[in-house]
C-alpha cells in the first residue's frame, strides 16, 4: 500500500485537519513510512495462533443499569466557547 | 388444526412509459433500547429533560473518560434477537464509525460492524388474511445514539443537545426482501408489535424511539427471482438510502416518491446515483445529501477502549426460557383456544394490552363473545371517550361478569348492552347491579305467556295479517318485548308467540 500526496490530502480533510498543499509530500511519506513499518508485522507466521485482544486477561467490564450520571448541565457546558439556553450554541451546520 | 401457510403477497408494480417496475426495499430499523441508563454510561435515557442534563462526561467525550457497557442493554438485543428467531453471537465486538458533526462529540459512534451481537434472523409480515411476507433479518448491532441538533432557535448558530447522546441503539437490518410501500409500513408495524410484546423498545415512533432508513431500488420484472435465486445483487438496481423517517406514513410516500424518481432517470436513459437522501413530506420528494455524502469515508475500526463483549450460552438459555408469548404464537392461540376469527384475533393481539384485557374478560366463559364485546363495545365506547384501554372504566373483571349473566341468560343481549354503560359511568359489580335494577331477564315462561296473550287479545287485526303472513309475527314479539321492558328472554317469545298464532 502507498499513500500518495492525493490520498493525504483526503485524510486531513476527513480529520479536520488544516494541510497546506506543500507539505503534502512530506505527509504522505510519513504514512508511507508508518505503513511499511506496519507491514513488517505480516512476515510473522501466526498460522494456528488464536487472535490475542488484550494482553491482561481480561473480560470486559460491565455496570448494571441505573442513573449514577448526569445532572449537570453547567458543568457539561462549562468548556464551550458559546453556550445558549442550555444548549452548545456552534456556527450554523445546515444539511 | 390451524391452516399456517401462507400466501406471497404480489409486488408493487409500477407502469412505466417502457414497462413495469418492481420495487426492492431493505429496511435498517433504529430502536432505542428500553433502558435507564446509556449504553456505556450511567446517564439517563429520559425524554423531554432540560438539554444537556441527561450527559456524563463519557457522553460529552470529555478527555480519559472510558465507556463502560451497560449490561441490560446487551441482555435486550439478545432478547429481541431471540424473538426474531436469530441466530446470537456470543462473542462480538465494537468499532469505531467515524465522522464529524456537531452533535457527535467523540468524533465517532460506537457501532459494531464487523462483529454484530445478532446475526440472521426473519420476520413474518402479514398483510391480509392467509397473505404474507417472510422478511429476512440479516443483523442486529448495538450502537450509540448521536445528539440532536436544532437548526430552528437562531439564523446563525445551530443548538446542540446532547441528553440523546449514546442512548443504546438496536439497528435491526432487513434483507432487501420488502416489495411495496404497504409491505414496508406492516414490516415496521410488525416488528414495532414484536419489540413491545418483548419489553425491548417501547416503539414510540413519535419520539424518535423507532426510526427507519429505507433502502430502495427498482428493477425489471423477473431480476428480483434471479436475485433471490442467486443472492447476487448484480439483478437489481442501484439503490438509494432514505434516511431517518419516524412516521409510517411518510415511509410509504417516501418509497413511493424514491421509485418514480429512480423510474424516471432510467426511462430517460440515465443511471441511478447510490447516495443517501432525505425525504421532505411537505414537498413530497426526496433529496440528495450528497454534500454530506462525499464526507462519509467512516474508516471504521475497532474501539480500542472496549474488549470483545464475550456472553455465555447459559445466560442466553436463561432469556430465551423467559420469553414472553410473542404475537404470531398468541394470535395462532386465540383463534384455536376461542375460536376467533383471524381479524379479531389480529385486532386483539395487535398490543399486548388489548390482548392481556381480552384473555381475562373471556373468563366469563364465552372467548367469542368476549372478543366481540371488546372490540365492538368496549373499544367503540373508549374511542368516543378518547380513552386508553389502559384507564378503561371497565376491568376486564367486570366484562367478564356481564359476559357470565349473558352466558347465563340471566339477561338479554339488549339489557347487556344498558348493563355495560351502567358498569362504565357508574362501576359496580354487573351481577349485583342486574339483582338490584331488577334487570334480569323474565324466562318464566308463566310471565311471558301473559304478557303474549294480553298482547294478543288487544290486537285482532294484526293477528290476522299476521295469520296471512308469518314475516309479521316480529311485530308481536317487538311488543311483547316492549311490555317487559327488555327482559323477556328473545327465543321464549319467539317460541310462545309461534305457537299461539299457530303459525
Amino acid at each position: 500500500m502507498s499513500i500518495d500526496e492525493g490520498t493525504a490530502a483526503k485524510v486531513a480533510k476527513l480529520a479536520r485537519i488544516k494541510v497546506e498543499p506543500e507539505e503534502l509530500p512530506h505527509l504522505a511519506a510519513e504514512f508511507n513510512n508508518i505503513l511499511g513499518f506496519i507491514e513488517q508485522l505480516g512476515e510473522v507466521d501466526v498460522d494456528g495462533v488464536e487472535p490475542m485482544v488484550s494482553v491482561t486477561p481480561m473480560r470486559l467490564k460491565r455496570r448494571t443499569d441505573g442513573v449514577t450520571d448526569g445532572g449537570m448541565q453547567e458543568r457539561i457546558l462549562s468548556n464551550a466557547p458559546d453556550a445558549r439556553e442550555g444548549f452548545f450554541a456552534v456556527p450554523k451546520v445546515v444539511e | 388444526m390451524l391452516d399456517l401457510t401462507y400466501d406471497t403477497p404480489k409486488p408493487k408494480v409500477i407502469s412505466g412509459a417502457t414497462g413495469d417496475w418492481e420495487l426492492v426495499i431493505g429496511m435498517e430499523i433504529h430502536a432505542q433500547v428500553s433502558s435507564e441508563a446509556k449504553l456505556f454510561s450511567g446517564a439517563s435515557t429520559r425524554f423531554g429533560a432540560e438539554p444537556n442534563s441527561n450527559v456524563a462526561f463519557v457522553d460529552a467525550a470529555m478527555p480519559g473518560m472510558l465507556p463502560v457497557i451497560n449490561e441490560f442493554c446487551v441482555e435486550q438485543a439478545v432478547r429481541t434477537g431471540l424473538g426474531l428467531k436469530a441466530d446470537i453471537n456470543l462473542v462480538s465486538a465494537f468499532d469505531r464509525k467515524n465522522y464529524f458533526y456537531p452533535d457527535l462529540p467523540q468524533g465517532y459512534q460506537i457501532s459494531q460492524l464487523y462483529h454484530p451481537i445478532v446475526g440472521e434472523g426473519e420476520v413474518l409480515v402479514e398483510l391480509s388474511e392467509g397473505i404474507a411476507r417472510l422478511v429476512r433479518i440479516e443483523r442486529i448491532h448495538l450502537e450509540q445514539d448521536a445528539g440532536k441538533s436544532i437548526h430552528d432557535m437562531d439564523p446563525h448558530m445551530s443548538f446542540v443537545d446532547l441528553n440523546r447522546t449514546g442512548v443504546a441503539l438496536m439497528e435491526i437490518v432487513s434483507r432487501p426482501d420488502i416489495r411495496g410501500p404497504e409491505e414496508a409500513a406492516a414490516y415496521v408495524g410488525k416488528l414495532r408489535q414484536i419489540l413491545r410484546y418483548l419489553g425491548t423498545c417501547d416503539g414510540n415512533m413519535q419520539n424518535g424511539n423507532l426510526r427507519a432508513d429505507v433502502n430502495v431500488s427498482v428493477c425489471r420484472p423477473g431480476q428480483y427471482e434471479k436475485y433471490q435465486a442467486t443472492q447476487d445483487f448484480g439483478h437489481l438496481g442501484t439503490r438509494c438510502e432514505i434516511k431517518n423517517m419516524n412516521s409510517m406514513r411518510f415511509i410509504q410516500a417516501a418509497i413511493e416518491v424514491e421509485a418514480r424518481r429512480q423510474i424516471a432517470i432510467l426511462e430517460d436513459g440515465g443511471k441511478v446515483d447510490q447516495e443517501t437522501r432525505l425525504y421532505d413530506p411537505d414537498k413530497n420528494e426526496t433529496r440528495s445529501l450528497r454534500s454530506k455524502e462525499e464526507a462519509h469515508d467512516y474508516r471504521y475500526f475497532p474501539c480500542p477502549d472496549l474488549m470483545p463483549l464475550e456472553i455465555e450460552q447459559g445466560w442466553v438459555d436463561d432469556i430465551a426460557a423467559a420469553l414472553p408469548e410473542l404475537p404470531d404464537a398468541k394470535k395462532a392461540r386465540f383463534m384455536q383456544d376461542f375460536g376467533l376469527t383471524d381479524y379479531d384475533a389480529a385486532v386483539l393481539t395487535a398490543e399486548l394490552e388489548n390482548a392481556a384485557f381480552f384473555e381475562k374478560a373471556a373468563q366469563g366463559g364465552d372467548g367469542k363473545l368476549a372478543a366481540n364485546w371488546v372490540i365492538n363495545e368496549l373499544f367503540g365506547r373508549l374511542k368516543k371517550d378518547d380513552r386508553a384501554i389502559a384507564d378503561s372504566p371497565v376491568s376486564p373483571e367486570q366484562l367478564a361478569g356481564i359476559i357470565r349473566l349473558i352466558k347465563s341468560d340471566a339477561i338479554s343481549g339488549k339489557i347487556a348492552k344498558d348493563l355495560f354503560e351502567i358498569v362504565y359511568t357508574e362501576g359496580g359489580d354487573p351481577e349485583a347491579i342486574v339483582e338490584a335494577r331488577g334487570m334480569k331477564q323474565v324466562t318464566d315462561t308463566g310471565a311471558i305467556e301473559a304478557a303474549v296473550d294480553e298482547i294478543i287479545a288487544a290486537n285482532p287485526a294484526q293477528v290476522e295479517k299476521a295469520k296471512a303472513n308469518p314475516k309479521l309475527a316480529g311485530w308481536f314479539v317487538g311488543q311483547v318485548m316492549k311490555a317487559t321492558g327488555g327482559k323477556a328472554n328473545p327465543k321464549a317469545v319467539n317460541d310462545l308467540v309461534a305457537a299461539k298464532l299457530a303459525l
